[in-house]
């Protein structure tokens, strides 16, 4: 059952709420190509970096295509500004080391891993297919996230240290992806969407026996303050836009 | 090419006996293929571990001149192909720096050199990618001149080396066909995107050339390599072939190649075209072209900048197999 009707808005914000975290990811994780630890890595980001890419680009599809009048994948990535797009502060702040880019890596694919399960039942059927095509890659994400989770948690002193420290600094950024307040309950009751509040507890199950055999502690920091469901994001968020944006918006209706 | 050979090889050798050496040479003759455990002469050994690690560290180096414009791509499908574009460029670093380890190189030493000058990656990346058409620039004239260069190398007298080029060439056939569709896109769009897309292949044109090397008369390491069975063709005959390929696509681009003394000579079968000024390439080379330093300098920052995650992979990797070892 497709969810259709006068007002797909309710629908529509929640689709983009998935893509825009998967293109920001993407955007984020490409940074690395090139630049990684070493050169197998290079090839593991810029694949993730890919099947997140792909993810945006199904989502936004979708989500442009339920709008009167519809709208392109490169409308929405493009020609959005920062207070419509609807990502998570966990994947738009700026890159740190690579122990920060495997602490974020393993939030977001445990977070993904859990969504995209039960998405894959969604009763809109395009909603199902493209979470059935993406558990299987965001499975792989999170394998990858936990095998340098561990490496770096339980490898030398100094990594020890620096994996402590990305996950302490990342952790406060995970509970937004929890958040249910701009999600429509009706989407939800309807069988559309997951309700991100119930993926909270086997997340933290798969992600504390990660850290506890990475002989990590698991943090005990408050949430912060952040409003990406809302367009309200961070700093860094407009320098991320502004160089993703700036060609295509050079040339308005341009093909390229 | 990646894979060119600009320098004189260096230092002494030990030289199995000759005895032993009759093998490779009957394998030379054949056509055959010379295989890793098989007796071959230190010179031969020597000049396939440097002529394997420079084109390795082209293919590495290469990724940043595109890997510069992944976070700009105009839309997302182009962001996707660049992505796997560059992430392609990583997988033939890959393999071959596993060639070079099969004749005992080491890959860390290899980087090492790299990272110290000792060894040198393809000039061509030298060159800073200014606009989005620089992306299609690359690959129909960069790619498309490297494999010209490298298909002959998929017949190379070294196995490794041989069954890792016919991968490559695969792949870097696509790019080619990438950059042209690029370019195609841009030719035939807005005027600003056309003007774009000249500029690029004005840019990229003549250093392209100059990726085939010197001229035959002034490239002293040819000969030896020829008769190794490396090299198959001469570096003059690989650009003119390049040329002859390259004109009637830019007709089809509907682009002009920067050379006014490019036309075809009935004679020969084949384009005539301007002197390279082969001065720029030589100062370039010596590490005077716009990026060498940049390019040189961001490899070795994030590989300094990774140290302590290799570091930790290895001390994780030696406590497990501590672990297994003491439940075994």
């Amino acid at each position: 059952m497709a969810v259709t009707g006068p007002d797909n808005s309710a629908l529509v914000g929640y689709v983009l709420s998935l893509g825009d975290d998967s293109l920001v990811a993407a955007q984020r994780l490409a940074e690395w190509i090139a630049a990684s630890p070493q050169l197998e890595e290079d090839v593991a980001v810029g694949n993730i970096a890919l099947d997140l890419l792909g993810q945006a680009r199904s989502l936004l599809t979708y989500a442009g295509s339920l709008e009167d009048p519809p709208r392109t994948e490169d409308d929405l990535a493009y020609f959005r500004d920062e207070r419509d797009f609807r990502s998570v502060h966990l994947v738009e702040r700026a890159n740190g080391d690579f122990g920060v880019t495997m602490a974020r890596l393993l939030f977001l694919s445990s977070y993904h891993y859990e969504l995209y399960a039960r998405l894959q039942r969604s009763a809109d059927e395009t909603l199902a297919a493209i979470a059935a095509k993406a558990v299987k890659e965001v499975d792989y994400h999170r394998d990858h996230a936990t095998m340098w989770v561990l490496r770096l948690g339980d490898g030398t002193e100094l990594s020890h240290a620096r994996m402590q420290a990305a996950v302490d600094a990342e952790w406060p950024y995970v509970e937004e992806l929890f958040g249910n307040e701009h999600l429509d309950p009706a989407l939800v009751e309807s069988g559309v969407a997951v309700d991100p509040a119930e993926l909270r507890g086997p997340w933290r199950e798969y992600v504390a026996g990660v850290l506890a055999e990475a002989t990590l502690t698991l943090p005990d920091v408050p949430p912060a303050v952040t409003g990406g469901r809302r367009g309200v994001h961070d700093e860094q968020m407009g320098y991320l836009l502004a160089e993703m944006q700036h060609l295509a918006r050079s040339h308005p209706g341009a093909t390229w | 090419m990646y894979g060119n050979d600009f320098t004189a090889p260096d230092e002494g050798s030990r030289e199995p006996a000759e005895d032993r050496l009759a093998e490779f040479e009957r394998l030379l003759e054949t056509e055959g293929r010379v295989e890793p455990r098989d007796v071959m002469p230190d010179g031969y050994r020597k000049t396939l571990i440097r002529q394997i690690a420079q084109h390795a560290h082209s293919e590495i180096i290469g990724m940043q001149p595109e890997g510069n414009w992944i976070s700009r791509a105009p839309s997302l499908r182009r962001k996707a192909i660049l992505m796997a574009k560059v992430q392609d460029e990583a997988g033939h670093g890959l393999y071959l720096y596993a060639a070079a380890e099969t004749l005992g190189a080491d890959r860390g030493e290899l980087l090492d050199m790299l990272h110290s000058g000792r060894q040198k990656y393809s000039s061509i990346f030298n060159y800073p990618t200014l606009t989005w058409a620089d992306m299609g620039a690359i690959g129909w004239l960069v790619d498309g001149a490297a494999i010209v260069n490298q298909v002959p190398l998929c017949r190379c007298s070294y196995g490794p080396y041989a069954r890792a080029m016919v991968r490559v060439c695969k792949e870097e056939s696509f790019h080619q066909r990438q950059g042209f569709e690029i370019l195609h896109t841009l030719s035939h769009g807005t005027e600003a995107q056309k003007a774009m897309a000249q500029d690029a292949v004005d840019r990229w044109w003549w250093p392209s050339l100059m990726m085939f090397g010197p001229t035959d008369d002034a490239s002293p390491n040819s000969a030896q390599s020829m008769a190794w069975g490396i090299k198959r063709f001469s570096n003059d005959e690989l650009r003119q072939r390049f040329v002859d390929m390259t004109v009637p696509q830019a007709e089809v681009l509907g682009l002009t190649l920067p050379d006014p003394d490019l036309r075809w000579n009935e004679e020969r079968g084949s384009y005539d075209f301007g002197e390279i000024d082969f001065t720029e390439l030589f100062e370039v080379i010596k590490g005077n072209g716009p990026c060498n330093k940049q390019r040189l300098a961001h490899r070795v920052r994030a590989h300094e900048d990774g140290a302590w995650v290799r570091e930790a992979a290895d001390a994780y990797a030696a406590k497990q197999a501590r672990r297994t070892s003491e439940v075994a």
